[in-house]
């Protein structure tokens, strides 16, 4: 427990608490749309730190994480639909999946020593291969799409994760608070010491005996595990699958928007910028329909995007807890 | 019979390469000298392409001899993006400044979607349909008429970075910062210059682009991939290994879409990327950096 909270202001907890309390007490007061925008924002939080994990403490960039996302919602959909294996077993197969593609773009990159935005591009290089090939397969559904059976939306039926949309919102909820608690355990764990070591100066890790591929290639398993976790509960959340939109850079750049503008390295910053982007989107898609213009709603966008690099290179979340008195050397959370 | 149809296809698609590689100068030249990643390279060729098209559609101005126009104007947004958006950020982690091309490159696609709608447009010029007869071979007009004056435009920035002082300095720049900074090199123009010399490179493969395809706002993000591809397999930074690189990957597409299937010709290319950067990631004509 004092590796959890250990070094967290009182004030830190309290605030903690209460959003956490809101998050759960959330569905019984908000109407349908809203409950699926929290889900949406939710998703975008949990995948934003997996995302994190990797570049944020380990210093690796993944520009490709849609392909991890994907492969475990491909897995588990397969599983399904032509087995009829259940989610809760399919998350098995889907993690196992993840992680050994994960391992493989991995093992490719450090064992060649490709680096920085080199390695980058290997993984969009195997996201968007895998995004031409699955759209050739067609026991996955190829281009025109991957849909598992929908039945009817009123019962729960938790073993096969059919249900209601708040079924989906507690999943995604528990979800991200295990990834969040995670984190913070990984970042002030010995491998959390040697990611950042490894993030800040690799050759002076290496120099002290930071054994840099095990490390990296951990780094690469955990966070493409978690993405795999994501993609199932993806798949039998939409119940559709398309390539195009399951593996695109596009798809990968959405993924990793959030936490970049919330602050990468952060602990909060994943889940602050989900909940700022996700509802930010919704907001100029009201505000713009009115103009009955394409292209407006993403050039507003852009714009945003673009505002917070150049005004808020660090992201929003060391700015905001600095306001909020929360920035007293927590240790690891967040880069000075 | 069949070895006629490999070599008419194997002809269209290095002409083909040809202005792939002038769209990969842009990206190698930008890349080699301020090592930034140009997310929004392919939307900035849009761009190009839309003005190529505006030009053709209300003066009706042949692609080709748009270029010197597409080019200036490109080459005057790229010295103001450099300046102004992308100097600001050099300071910061790869992915911020990947983030914030991704941004620029997302304001460009819906302004040019505002702008011009949804809709694939063309250029049809009045010789679309002429071809040339050489033996068993047949060379589309437009082709061999794009292909050459991508051909002349690189050979001419070749030049330009050989012999020009202006030129030399830029490679000063790319070569050693610090050492241009302290012979007094004014970097900032440079590295101004440099974007937009890039950016008008760009607007040349553009406009002659155009010739061959049909031009919509979300065309970019496929091009941005492709030049990246020839960029890596060429080496960057390396000026003829772009050209290379634009060969090999258009015509290996081409022929791959005749041998497998047309929708499977990028999955060669990205095969092909992967392969480099494990086998010999400084590219085909890079030189290690370590």
């Amino acid at each position: 427990m004092s590796r959890l909270f250990g070094g967290v202001p009182i004030h830190g907890l309290a605030m903690l608490a209460v959003c956490a309390f809101i998050l759960v007490v959330a569905p019984y007061f908000i109407s349908d749309y809203v409950l699926s925008v929290l889900i949406i924002v939710l998703y975008f939080a949990y995948v934003g730190q997996a995302w994190n994990l990797m570049i944020g403490f380990a210093g690796q960039l993944s520009l490709g994480h849609a392909l991890f996302v994907g492969v475990g919602a491909y897995t588990s959909a397969a599983l399904f639909i032509h087995f009829g294996i259940g989610p809760w077993v399919g998350v098995f197969a889907a993690v196992a999946a993840s992680v050994l593609i994960g391992s493989v773009v991995g093992y490719l990159g450090f064992r060649f020593s490709i680096r920085g935005v080199y390695f980058a591009l290997l993984t969009i290089a195997f996201a968007e291969f895998t995004n031409i090939i699955v759209d050739h397969i067609r026991w996955l559904g190829g281009t025109e799409g991957f849909f598992l059976p929908v039945s009817n939306r009123e019962t729960i039926d938790l073993l096969n994760l059919r249900g209601s949309q708040v079924m989906f919102y507690y999943v995604i909820l528990a979800l991200t608070g295990a990834a969040l608690v995670l984190c913070r355990l990984l970042l002030n764990s010995k491998l959390g010491l040697y990611w950042q070591a490894i993030r800040e100066d690799q050759e002076s890790a290496e120099a002290i005996g930071v054994h840099l591929f095990r490390y990296k290639m951990i780094a690469v398993a955990i966070s493409s595990g978690l993405s795999g976790i994501a993609g199932v509960w993806y798949a039998f959340y939409y119940n559709n699958l398309f390539p195009e939109t399951t593996f695109s850079t596009g798809k990968s750049i959405e993924l990793i928007l959030g936490t970049v503008v919330g602050g990468v390295g952060t602990l909060f910053g994943p889940i602050l910028g989900a909940f700022i982007l996700t509802p930010l989107g919704e907001l100029l898609t009201h505000l713009t329909e009115e103009f009955k213009l394409d292209g407006i709603k993403q050039f507003f966008w852009g714009l945003c995007v673009a505002g917070i690099v150049l005004f808020r290179p660090a992201g929003l979340w060391p700015w905001i807890s600095g306001l909020l008195g929360l920035d007293q050397r927590r240790d690891g959370g967040g880069k000075p | 019979m069949p070895v006629d149809i490999y070599i008419n296809v194997a002809v269209s698609g290095l002409l083909t390469g040809l202005i792939y590689g002038l769209s990969a100068l842009g990206l190698s030249v930008i890349f080699g000298v301020i090592r930034i990643v140009n997310f929004a390279h392919g939307e900035i060729m849009v761009i190009g392409m839309f003005i190529t098209l505006v030009l053709f559609r209300h003066l009706g101005i042949d692609p080709l001899m748009s270029i010197p126009f597409v080019a200036v104007v490109l080459f005057g947004f790229g010295y103001l993006l450099q300046d102004y958006v992308v100097r600001p950020v050099a300071h910061l982690a790869d992915h911020m400044q990947f983030l914030l091309m991704a941004a620029v490159a997302v304001i460009l696609v819906s302004a040019c979607l505002m702008i011009f709608g949804g809709d694939a447009q063309g250029a049809q010029v009045s010789y679309a349909y002429d071809s040339y007869r050489i033996g068993p071979l047949i060379v589309d007009k437009v082709r061999l008429l794009a292909g050459l004056t991508a051909l002349i435009v690189a050979g001419a920035l070749f030049a330009f970075f050989r012999y020009s002082r202006t030129g030399k300095a830029i490679r000063a720049c790319g070569d050693n910062y610090m050492g241009a900074l302290v012979v007094g090199l004014n970097v900032r123009h440079l590295f101004a210059l440099t974007f937009a010399i890039g950016s008008a490179c760009l607007g040349a493969a553009g406009a002659i682009l155009l010739l061959l395809i049909d031009v919509h706002p979300y065309l970019g993000p496929a091009y941005t991939l492709l030049a990246f591809i020839i960029v890596i397999v060429g080496g960057m930074g390396s000026l003829p290994g772009a050209m290379l690189g634009g060969i090999l990957i258009g015509t290996s597409e081409a022929l791959a879409g005749v041998i497998l299937q047309p929708s499977l010709k990028t999955a060669f290319s990205f095969s092909l990327l992967i392969l480099v950067l494990l086998l010999r990631p400084q590219g085909l004509l890079g030189k290690p950096t370590q």
